[in-house]
């Protein structure tokens, strides 16, 4: 299958100082964020950001793992069960404000069922979105509050984002599927 | 066993690969499925860390536990494992019952199937009886402990445990001590552990062993009738409960014998490794095969033995039941 780049490393490196920057700006400083990362590649998006933010704002952000299998909305009609990875979050969340990190926005459901888990921890003060490319196709209302590109795509293409910590490489590319 | 599945809404979904329909014991359970239901373990244990221990993952799923014979922490165990996961349970107890008037085993499991059970756990008297109503239903079965046959969730929580202090299952020295013969757990946590690359080691009078307990009938297993012998180099000492309501057979010469002889007291668990772990099923006689010392010293499990069983039981039911049926 034909596989097109979008964002090479140094485009996911910018783009993500660049978000760092917007969350320190539109929060005055870091003073009660939480990072959240959703597994799997969400974690490592949020680390680096975090270790952004540690640079220029020398403050350490406390960084989150959330696992949203258990709060899907399609178990029924998956067939499978996904595979589940213990959640992490590292400190009370009442009243702080979660920067939640995915690699993709698509339908929203994912974030749908993140923010369920979320709450379930307690009330926190402001939930806000990060993700690495919105991909459009949204079936709940639901929008990123910092994107690292908008990519308009069609429904069968798929987005694939590769990060270092996890498959070697940094990159984030369009793979056309079926039926184009 | 996991893989990633492709899907149109979620390109990289990490799914389990799990086809089980019923737990009846572990004998037939692969390595891969035991580190699956041990992996999904360490995601309900989180759970049951908040403070709200509730996530939604089983609405509307109705999970029903049979038990024809008493049970504190298995029964107790699946319901919390149940509501934590918001399934709904209805406990059926044989007294009170229709099984009162006669209705037999395998009419009582349709009935529940007819009703909307989506899961049934079984505890019988009889071995085997979880495995008769599993041929004649649809439901997922979990068997909850038959006879002296098997008991298959406490042999998973037992490997957690073990996992969780030792770091790895593999290469243990578990010793077992007692009534082996009339113990369901014993069985299951030898088939569990031998899988699981652990030295299984039995020690108890030779009448409270099994007849014909060799290497064709078992996993590779050691006995060695002499405690003091089998607790060197222990990295994991289970006593199981001297079933006195069993011992009028005359198995034994005197209860007082038998605590001579094989009560976990401190003098022998310091026989072990330094810092082995001390196991107990449950429920303890403290004072026969466990002193009172030992049992709640700063090397037994026990008590997280039962805090584990409910985060073990919550990955079956959701391994079970999570997915379509």
């Amino acid at each position: 299958m034909p596989e097109k780049v979008i964002l090479d490393e140094e485009d996911i490196r910018r783009a993500l100082t660049r978000i760092a920057h917007e969350i320190v700006e539109r929060n005055h400083g870091c003073d009660g964020i939480i990072f959240v990362g959703m597994h799997t590649r969400g974690v490592p998006l949020a680390r680096r950001i975090a270790a952004y933010i540690k640079e220029f704002e020398r403050a350490e952000v406390p960084v989150g793992i959330l696992d949203i299998g258990l709060y899907r909305d399609d178990l029924p009609s998956l067939g499978l069960q996904p595979f589940l990875r213990p959640t992490s979050i590292p400190t009370d969340v009442v009243g702080k404000r979660i920067i939640l990190v995915d690699d993709v926005l698509y339908t929203g459901r994912s974030i749908r069922a993140a923010m369920d888990a979320l709450i379930d921890f307690g009330r926190p003060q402001s939930i806000q979105l990060v993700v690495l490319i919105d991909r459009g196709h949204r079936e709940l209302p639901i929008r990123a509050d910092y994107v690292g590109k908008n990519m308009p795509t069609a429904i069968y293409e798929e987005v694939v984002v590769r990060l270092k910590e996890i498959d070697g490489r940094d990159e984030v590319a369009i793979i056309r599927g079926e039926g184009q | 066993m996991r893989t990633t599945k492709q899907r149109e809404t979620e390109p990289s979904l990490e799914v389990a690969t799990w086809r089980r329909r019923h737990i009846l014991d572990l004998d037939d359970f692969a390595r891969e499925e035991i580190e699956l239901v041990l992996e999904t373990t360490d995601a309900m244990k989180e759970v049951l860390s908040r403070e709200i221990k509730k996530v939604p993952t089983l609405r509307g799923k109705t999970l029903v536990t049979m038990f024809y014979e008493p049970s504190t922490r298995t029964r107790v165990s699946f319901e919390q494992a149940a509501k934590s996961l918001s399934a709904d349970i209805i406990n059926l107890s044989a007294s009170g019952s229709s099984v009162e008037k006669g209705e037999s085993l395998i009419d009582t499991a349709r009935t529940l199937q007819a009703l909307g059970a989506d899961a049934i756990v079984m505890r019988h008297y009889h071995a085997g009886a979880p495995y008769l109503i599993a041929q004649h239903i649809e439901v997922n079965v979990i068997n909850g402990g038959d006879g002296c046959h098997a008991h298959p969730t406490q042999g998973l929580l037992d490997l957690y445990t073990i996992r969780e202090h030792l770091g790895t299952v593999e290469g243990v020295r578990m010793v077992i001590i007692g009534d082996i013969t009339h113990s369901r757990v014993a069985r299951s946590n030898i088939w569990g552990l031998s899988k699981m690359g652990a030295q299984v080691v039995l020690s108890a009078p030779p009448t409270l062993l099994p007849v014909g307990l060799d290497a064709s009938a078992f996993p590779p297993i050691a006995v060695e009738q002499n405690l003091d012998r089998a607790l060197e180099g222990a990295d994991v000492i289970m006593p199981l409960r001297l079933q006195l309501e069993r011992q009028k057979q005359g198995l034994l010469p005197s209860i007082r014998e038998y605590i001579q002889r094989y009560q976990l007291d401190a003098k022998r668990l310091a026989k072990a490794k330094p810092g082995a772990l001390v196991l107990h099923p449950g429920p303890m006689n403290e004072g026969v095969e466990i002193t009172p010392e030992v049992a709640q010293g700063a090397q037994s499990v026990i008590e997280e033995q039962v805090t584990n069983g409910v985060a073990v039981r919550m990955a079956l039911l959701y391994l079970l039941m999570g997915g379509a049926q």
